[in-house]
């Protein structure tokens, strides 16, 4: 039941080819064989996923359902569920209960989705390599000696090793895209604004943004479905009409215009990896579309943009880790400002605390206008060099990751080097827009994916796009051999 | 411009991070790689760039100043590190 896409397995539930509960039993087993392997989970809730199994199975039983009753879904540890642990990564939600359910969660729960628990991640989603995470690192199953990306790293582990079928990520600056490409799984980022983010554990307010992660285009669509949708408890959640994504995903590409920016492609991506979006590229022109090389020469510095961004607006929004109504507090604070500092410092991992640091400085009185002001003007120009290559194309596609999965270790010391592995995912966070991430190919029996961007709210189109594509290869369905 | 072990002093109190005073001098080495990156920045021609802070350019929505939260009480207590008579406890803060 493991080698089935998600679409596959609701099929095969409608059918009654299986139940919720065999289905739910046979994840929740291969996740004891293999997770201690991988480190994929931090928490496993096997009691309420077979509670949720036997309720979808009686709603099937009854002829009803929703879009995802009784398909288990793994859920990022970033994600508020009501009674179960979330703790982001960090030492400093480690006793952290989450009092309430987050919109995605709640969401794909009305769906009839069964929860089998929740997944590894860089603390509080900071790092693109899970090796910040209080848990430990996550380890690739494609190579256990190497990174699984990150920061939701160990959503596609639990993808690529088969140990949950689907589940949810949250991008702020490629965090759902790079390890997807890494784990050889398909990941969409939506629109910022499309997925409610309340529940969500805040990172950078004006990036964040939650996404389906999963084996398939298609899978990603059903999930998306459910996931998508105007929420009145995020203020930055957007009205405007979710689109029929199941339906968009079998339309043909015939005169679909490709954008293919040449800052995609420089002369020092690695030859391998720019070839694999290449085949991808051909693939999808003998399909009928249309390659439209282009431009967009601001997205250089999209990096640094994102380096006083992120880090302030997280200096902001972690400031709410205090030591006094939830979360870790140190032991017998001598006065207020003590139990502060000590609680915070204790808690927080060293990349946090230095983004927290590097936020805190871009935002000191005398930096602002340097710092955030400019990188905010930056933004504005990357979105325009958008703007207007969507005036002329439908997609803009290139590499997800300038390469494969790195042995674990081999950065730690190195952030900038670290921060060099989003920069093909990040322009697209901060102007905003959606975007996903396909397999497309293998370096050195390491997996390559390739990028498809679409403008605001065209999350239909990119599916379709990937979905296409997928009919017509196989890398989705590779499967690591210790895994299969 | 460098960030010294004294500049990581004051914005780790800004930040209510303790650090010490043998990590100060490897943090700061840290920051000012990072800085250096982000110096990129200056190189863009933003003259006459207005900042943008929502990517569609979408203000807050406002909404009726009705009573909307819930009584949580019950529900957020029980996870604080410690509380008395329905208030979080933090040690003495007036002699």
């Amino acid at each position: 039941m493991h080698t089935k896409t998600l679409t596959e397995l609701r099929a095969g539930l409608a059918a009654r080819e299986f139940s919720s509960r065999e289905l739910t039993e046979h994840f929740l087993r291969r996740i004891r064989q293999f997770d201690g392997e991988i480190n994929s989970l931090i928490t496993v809730t096997e009691e309420q996923a077979l509670a949720q199994a036997d309720a979808a199975d009686a709603t099937l039983a009854r002829g009803e359902g929703g879009l995802l009753t009784g398909l288990p879904v793994a859920h990022k540890d970033i994600f508020c569920t009501e009674g179960v642990r979330t703790s982001c990564g960090s030492r400093m939600l480690d006793n952290f209960i989450a009092p309430y359910t987050a919109t995605v969660v709640e969401k794909m729960a009305a769906q009839g989705a069964v929860m089998l628990g929740k997944t590894n991640m860089d603390e509080f989603a900071m790092g693109s390599s899970n090796e910040t995470s209080f848990y430990g690192p996550v380890k690739n199953p494609w190579d256990q000696e190497r990174v699984p990306g990150g920061s939701s790293g160990g959503a596609a582990a639990t993808l690529a090793a088969r140990l949950a079928p689907a589940a949810t990520g949250t991008d702020t600056g490629g965090s759902i895209r790079q390890p997807a490409a890494l784990n050889g799984v398909t990941g969409l980022k939506p629109t910022y604004g499309r997925v409610s983010r309340w529940g969500m554990i805040a990172f950078a307010s004006s990036l964040d943004q939650a996404g389906p992660m999963g084996l398939s285009a298609a899978d990603c669509a059903l999930m998306l479905a459910a996931m998508a949708g105007h929420d009145d408890k995020d203020s930055t959640s957007l009205d405007e009409p979710v689109g029929d994504y199941l339906s968009d995903l079998n339309q043909n590409l015939e005169g679909l215009r490709i954008g293919v920016p040449e800052e995609f492609f420089p002369d020092t991506l690695d030859g391998a990896i720019a070839d694999s979006s290449r085949d991808a590229l051909r693939e999808l022109e003998k399909q009928g579309a249309k390659l439209v090389p282009l431009s967009l020469p601001s997205i250089n510095l999209s990096v640094p943009a994102y380096y006083v961004i992120a880090p302030a607006e997280a200096s902001s929004n972690l400031s709410r880790f205090d030591g006094v109504r939830y979360g870790h507090r140190c032991d017998d604070p001598v006065d207020l400002l003590d139990l502060y500092k000590r609680s915070r410092s204790e808690g927080f991992g060293e990349e946090v605390k230095r983004r927290i640091l590097v936020g805190t400085y871009a935002l000191s009185a005398g930096y602002y206008d340097a710092y955030y002001r400019r990188a905010q003007q930056v933004r504005r120009l990357i979105r325009d060099d958008f703007a207007r290559a969507f005036a002329e194309v439908d997609v803009i596609m290139g590499p997800t990751s300038p390469e494969t999965a790195f042995k674990i270790g081999a950065k730690v010391d190195d952030p900038i080097n670290m921060y060099m592995a989003d920069v093909f995912t990040i322009a697209v966070n901060l102007a905003g827009l959606p975007a996903l991430s396909m397999p497309s190919g293998f370096v050195n029996g390491l997996p390559v994916g390739t990028q498809v961007i679409g403008n605001y709210f065209q999350e239909g189109r990119i599916l379709n796009v990937a979905h296409r594509y997928q009919l017509a290869t196989d890398w989705h369905q590779r499967i690591p051999g210790a895994f299969a | 411009m460098a960030i010294d072990s004294k500049v990581v002093a004051q914005v780790a109190h800004l930040a209510c991070l303790q650090v010490d005073d043998n990590e100060t001098a490897a943090l700061s080495e840290r920051l000012n790689d990072i800085l250096a990156m982000v110096d990129q920045l200056q190189q863009a021609d933003v003259d006459g760039v207005a900042p943008l802070a929502h990517p569609l350019d979408v203000s807050q929505p406002l909404r009726d100043d009705q009573v909307t939260e819930p009584d949580v009480r019950e529900r957020v207590m029980p996870i604080a590190p410690a509380t008395e008579a329905g208030c979080f406890l933090v040690p003495r803060v007036i002699e």
